[in-house]
C-alpha cells in the first residue's frame, strides 16, 4: 500500500509485530511502521470484529488502536517506535490487564 | 524520557504546536511572560508543518516552500525562553484555566492566568459506503506519512473529494516518485458560479497563481475526472473497488488505497469541553467559537487560534497565534506590549492572510450527499451505527446529539464524536427540518481524550479529596 522514499536515509530500528521482527526508521509512528512493513496490520473492532487500518494519522480517529509493549489501546499513530519494542495487533477489545 | 512541566502555574499555557500555537507561545515568551507549550505530537508542527524538525524528505523542493516557512516558526519559538513539552495530550480544561495533561502515562495539574488554544483543525468526515474499510483513509494520512516518514502509496492508488490540500497531497506524491492512478474531483458544478462574485480577492491572493501551477502539476501526469456526484468503496475486508458516477456514468475501478478529502473543520473538543460558545458557521458547514477581535472566547482567559477559530489556512493562523498572545501580554504585562508589533499591523496581516477565503470556502463547500449519508453507511465509525440506525431513533423520539447517545451510542466511543459529530447534527436537522444550529451538537466532557483509570487513581489527592467520595 505504502513504500518508502529512496532518499530516506534514517537509521533502522527493529521491532516486533506479533513477534516477529520488522524493520521500522528512526522517528516512524507505530502506524507508519505498520503501513510500511507490508504486514496484516488490520485490527478488529471491539463492536463487531469488522477489520480496520488506521484512518487519520493525526491521533483523532482512534482506528490505529494497537497493544505497544502489553499495553492495549495505544494510538499507534501518536507512539515513535523504539529498538524491540513489541507490538500486538489488537483483535476486539483490549484485555483486562493490558 | 518523560518530561514533567517545570511548574505548577504560567502565566500562558499555549495547547497545540501548529502555526498558531509555535508562534503564539514564541510571542509570549518573547515577552517575558512564563510560557508552556503542549503538544500531542512527537515533534512541533502541527499538520501543516508536521516532521518540520525531522522530515527525511530534505529536498526543499518536493514539500514546498510554504512547508519549509515552520522552520523558522520552530527557530524562532526554541530561541524564545517558552517551555515545550512534546506528546503531552491535554485532556481536560476548565473555565478556572485549571489544565490536566497526561505526559508519559501520568497526568499533572497546572494553573494558567490564560490559555491560548491552538488546537487546530482536523478532516472533515467523508461518510459514503465503505469508508471504514481497510485501504480507506484520508488525504491528510498519506500527507502525514509522507511528510514524517518518506511514505508514499505504491498500489493501485485514487484521491477523491475537492480543496486545496488535495491537489497539494497529489502534487507532493508524485514529486516522490509515489503512484496515483486517479483523481476524482467531487466540486459541485454550480460551486463555480456561487463563488465567482468573491473570485477577485482571490486572483489577487497568493493562493492563486500556486493552485493553478499545481493542479497542471497533477493534471499531466494523472487522469482527473471531474463532476463525480456519487462515490463508494467495496471489498471484502479490505478496499477492492472503488464506485462513482460522473456526467450520468457509472465506472468502477480496482484499488488499493483510496484517499478521501473534503476539506477540513475546527477541532472543537477542547474548546467545547472547556465551556466556551459555538456557533454553526453556514458557509463553512462546522461548529466555530464566538469569539472577538483579538481571539477572546466566551471564558474569560481563554483565546483561540489557527484553524480551531474557524478555517482560515496556516499564514492566517501564525496571525491570529500572535495576535491572540499581544492581548495576554496587554493583559497581563501592559508595560511590554509596546514592544511587540502593534495590534494594527496584525489585523492588516490577518486581512491580508484570510484574503481568498470566502472563495475558496464557496468553491469547496462539499456537496450534501457527502457529508449526509443515507442508507447502511456508517455514520458512527467507532459504534458502527449506521445512517439508517440515527433517521430510526429519529423516527421513535431522538431529538438531537444527546438524546440519540442513549438510542445508539454515537459519539461515544474513543473519539468522542470527532468523525461523527458533523455528520449527525446535519442528518438530525435534515430528518427533522431544523436548522444545524437548532439541532446543536454532542455536549463534550473532560477527558477529552481517554485516559487509563489508574492513571486517574494515581491522581494527587488530599484527605478532603478522599473524604467527599468515600464513605463511613
Amino acid at each position: 500500500m505504502f513504500r518508502r522514499s529512496e532518499q530516506d536515509k534514517r537509521p533502522q530500528v527493529q521491532i516486533f509485530v506479533d513477534g516477529t521482527a520488522v524493520a521500522a526508521r528512526q522517528g516512524d509512528t507505530v502506524s507508519a511502521a505498520l503501513l510500511a512493513s507490508g504486514c496484516d496490520a488490520r485490527r478488529s473492532t471491539a463492536v463487531s470484529g469488522a477489520p480496520r487500518l488506521p484512518y487519520c494519522m493525526m491521533g483523532v480517529c482512534f482506528d490505529c488502536l494497537v497493544t505497544i509493549d502489553g499495553v492495549g489501546n495505544r494510538q499507534g499513530c501518536l507512539v515513535p517506535v523504539a529498538e524491540g519494542m513489541q507490538i500486538e495487533i489488537q483483535k476486539g477489545k483490549r484485555e483486562i490487564g493490558k | 524520557m518523560t518530561v514533567a512541566p517545570k511548574r505548577e502555574a504560567y502565566d500562558v499555557v499555549v495547547i497545540g504546536a501548529g502555526p498558531a500555537g509555535l508562534a503564539a507561545a514564541a510571542t509570549s515568551a518573547e515577552a517575558g511572560l512564563s510560557t508552556l507549550l503542549l503538544d500531542e505530537n512527537i515533534g512541533p508542527g502541527g499538520q501543516v508543518f508536521r516532521a518540520i524538525s525531522s522530515t527525511p524528505v530534505t529536498d526543499r523542493n518536493q514539500l514546498g516552500a510554504d512547508y519549509w516557512v515552520g522552520a523558522d516558526l520552530v527557530q524562532s519559538l526554541r530561541a524564545s525562553r517558552a517551555e515545550i513539552i512534546h506528546r503531552a495530550t491535554v485532556w481536560s480544561l476548565d473555565r478556572n484555566l485549571e489544565i490536566a495533561v497526561s505526559i508519559g502515562g501520568a497526568s499533572a495539574f497546572l494553573k494558567a492566568q490564560r490559555v491560548i488554544l491552538a488546537t487546530g483543525a482536523l478532516e472533515r468526515p467523508f461518510p459514503i459506503p465503505g469508508w471504514t474499510l481497510p485501504g480507506v483513509m484520508t488525504a491528510g494520512a498519506a500527507q502525514t506519512m509522507l511528510k514524517s516518514s518518506a511514505l508514499v502509496p505504491d498500489g493501485r492508488t485514487v484521491i477523491a473529494g475537492q480543496g486545496p490540500l488535495l491537489w497539494l497531497l497529489a502534487a507532493q506524491i508524485l514529486r516522490l516518485g509515489g503512484r496515483i492512478d486517479r483523481i476524482l474531483d467531487t466540486t459541485e458544478r454550480g460551486n463555480y458560479f456561487a463563488a465567482l462574485p468573491h473570485a477577485f480577492a482571490f486572483l489577487t491572493s497568493p493562493y492563486f497563481t500556486k493552485g493553478l501551477s499545481m493542479m497542471r502539476e497533477v493534471k499531466a501526469k494523472v487522469q482527473v475526472v471531474s463532476g463525480v456526484t456519487e462515490l463508494s468503496a467495496s471489498g471484502d475486508g479490505q478496499l477492492a473497488n472503488v464506485s462513482y458516477v460522473a456526467g450520468g456514468k457509472r465506472e468502477t475501478i480496482p484499488a488499493d488505497l483510496l484517499l478521501l478529502h473534503q476539506g477540513v473543520v475546527p477541532n472543537v473538543n477542547l474548546a467545547m469541553a472547556a465551556g466556551i460558545e459555538h456557533r454553526w458557521d453556514d458557509l463553512q458547514l462546522c461548529w466555530s467559537p464566538v469569539l472577538d477581535a483579538s481571539g477572546n472566547s466566551s471564558v474569560a482567559g481563554i483565546a483561540i487560534a489557527g484553524d480551531g477559530a474557524g478555517i482560515g489556512g496556516a499564514n492566517a493562523a501564525v496571525v491570529r497565534g500572535r495576535i491572540a498572545a499581544r492581548a495576554a501580554v496587554e493583559a497581563l504585562a501592559p508595560a511590554v506590549a509596546t514592544k511587540l508589533a502593534p495590534m494594527a499591523t496584525l489585523r492588516a496581516d490577518l486581512a491580508k492572510a484570510e484574503r481568498g477565503r470566502v472563495f475558496l470556502d464557496t468553491l469547496f463547500r462539499p456537496a450534501p450527499q457527502f457529508r449526509i449519508p443515507t442508507g447502511d453507511t456508517i455514520v458512527c465509525r467507532c459504534e458502527e451505527v449506521t445512517a439508517k440506525d440515527v433517521l430510526d431513533a429519529v423516527a421513535i423520539g431522538a431529538t438531537g446529539p444527546n438524546q440519540l447517545k442513549a438510542y445508539r451510542r454515537t459519539g461515544m466511543g474513543p473519539c468522542q464524536g470527532r468523525l461523527c459529530g458533523l455528520t449527525v447534527t446535519e442528518l438530525m436537522a435534515q430528518a427533522r427540518g431544523k436548522t444545524a444550529q437548532e439541532i446543536g451538537y454532542y455536549r463534550l466532557r473532560a477527558p477529552v481524550k481517554p485516559i487509563t483509570l489508574a492513571e486517574l487513581a494515581a491522581v494527587p489527592k488530599s484527605e478532603a479529596d478522599v473524604k467527599a467520595v468515600v464513605r463511613g
